[in-house]
């Protein structure tokens, strides 16, 4: 199984509870907006912690309440595409994509900065400062930085939400060629069912 | 024109002037990020009454912060006697306990500046930088800390500015002792006593306003280089 999350956090009123596992591919969490599934991927990620629960990721366990397990996010190897694109916005496009490839440890990189602007086409950004790009610019530039850092698995975030039709076709032919060519396991939150009939393997219902 | 021309024992205060408030600046630029940091981001109880005891030398007249200083520095203060036993420091009546005025002068609004633009910094930066890999300390390097330090930059400034122009603390906790204490406010002030002093205090007025045009200036420029042009103004 490449992601198994079985979680649970209760902020004020609300309950923000999971459990799934899901297999290869692109795993989608689908559901309405509020429901919690930014929440889950920040749990996934490190970046907000359950009150209970477990989460494993291909045979990793990255929390575990019971065991007193909570990995630190730098330690989980989870490269995290966020919806808004979230570039540093006082580092040019190349120190972007270099951020994540410069803290990995070597063995853990599988994919070069040169290869991945070619992949991502971005070679004529690389001088440029974050605000000077375009939602659907931004977007790939953000991809390639989560994917440089040698993530082990990908966590994405509505990446098409910003993006107009044109660019989310275009973003999601590259997450298409990404989730076959590289072969990583994918978790992918959406609230757009005929995004998800062509990206997902499975649809896991949240909320 | 000549009375534009400044005597030795005028460079003598402007030398003292900014030795004081470069030193006062420095010493205090740590422990001022330090509580800026806890005061934006930490949560604990008391908040509030460190908030007001660093906030206290803006709103206390000036001469009560001297007299403070004077009991707990003094030869007699405890912490004047600890230094003294142990580090053989003496702060009253030196130019070092003028720039200790100075800093707890400054500390208030440069822990503003500073901790205004703490708050200003988009956390989910922190976290997507903590997800690339960054531990806690190359995540504050690398992210936090470049995108404070317009604040930074202006916390200096107007530390410098307030520190440069100090005077109730200083000549109530060290005097006003030439060549040792007498910065420029307190060589104004005295200027003013002597009869016929108008010339002087005419120089040393136009130095003030120079000075604190200069400190300005500095501070636009380094704001724009550290804004990549993006000028990141805070106050």
């Amino acid at each position: 199984m490449s992601f198994e999350v079985d979680v649970s956090l209760r902020r004020g009123e609300r309950e923000i509870a999971a459990r799934f596992s899901a297999g290869e591919g692109l795993t989608a969490l689908f559901g309405p907006s509020g429901a919690g599934k930014t929440s889950l991927l920040d749990m996934v990620a490190g970046l907000l912690r359950p009150d209970r629960g477990r989460i494993c990721v291909s045979g990793t366990v990255l929390f575990d309440s019971a065991a007193r397990i909570d990995l630190p996010p730098e330690q989980r190897a989870c490269g995290y595409v966020f919806q808004d694109g979230r570039l540093f916005p006082h580092r040019r496009v190349r120190d972007n994509l270099l951020y994540g490839w410069k803290l990995a440890p070597a063995g853990r990189r599988w994919l070069e900065p040169d290869a991945a602007i070619a992949f991502l086409g971005i070679g004529h950004l690389l001088e440029r400062m974050p605000r000077s790009l375009s939602g659907g610019e931004a977007q790939r530039v953000a991809i390639g930085r989560a994917l440089l850092s040698g993530p082990r698995f990908l966590l994405m975030d509505e990446p098409l939400a910003s993006l107009d039709a044109a660019r989310r076709d275009e973003i999601m032919r590259l997450i298409e060629r990404m989730r076959d060519e590289f072969g990583i396991p994918i978790l992918y939150v959406s609230h757009d069912r005929a995004e998800l009939d062509r990206l997902a393997a499975a649809v896991i219902p949240v909320g | 024109m000549a009375v534009l021309v400044l005597s030795e024992a005028e460079w003598a205060i402007i030398g003292l002037s900014l030795r004081v408030s470069l030193v006062a600046v420095a010493a205090v630029l740590p422990p001022a990020m330090l509580l800026a940091w806890v005061l934006a981001r930490c949560d604990f109880r008391g908040k509030i009454l460190l908030d007001a005891l660093v906030s206290l030398p803006l709103v206390l007249p000036p001469v009560v912060t001297g007299w403070l200083l004077l009991l707990a520095f003094g030869a007699n203060g405890p912490l004047g006697r600890l230094l003294d036993e142990y580090l053989g420091i003496t702060l009253i009546f030196r130019w070092t306990g003028a720039a200790l005025a100075a800093a707890i002068m400054a500390l208030p609004l440069m822990v503003r500046a500073i901790r205004l633009s703490l708050e200003a910094v988009d956390r989910r930066l922190e976290g997507a930088a903590r997800s690339l890999g960054a531990g806690p300390w190359r995540c504050f390097a690398s992210v936090t800390l470049p995108l404070t330090m317009p604040g930074i930059l202006a916390a200096l400034v107007l530390g410098f500015a307030r520190s440069i122009g100090e005077f109730g603390a200083t000549i109530t906790f060290v005097s006003n002792i030439p060549g040792e204490t007498r910065t420029l406010p307190l060589a104004i002030y005295n200027a003013l006593q002597v009869p016929g002093g108008e010339a002087a205090v005419t120089r040393l007025a136009i130095i003030s306003v120079l000075l604190s045009l200069a400190a300005l200036t500095v501070s636009e420029v380094l704001a724009r280089r550290a804004g990549g042009g993006r000028a990141g103004h805070v106050l």
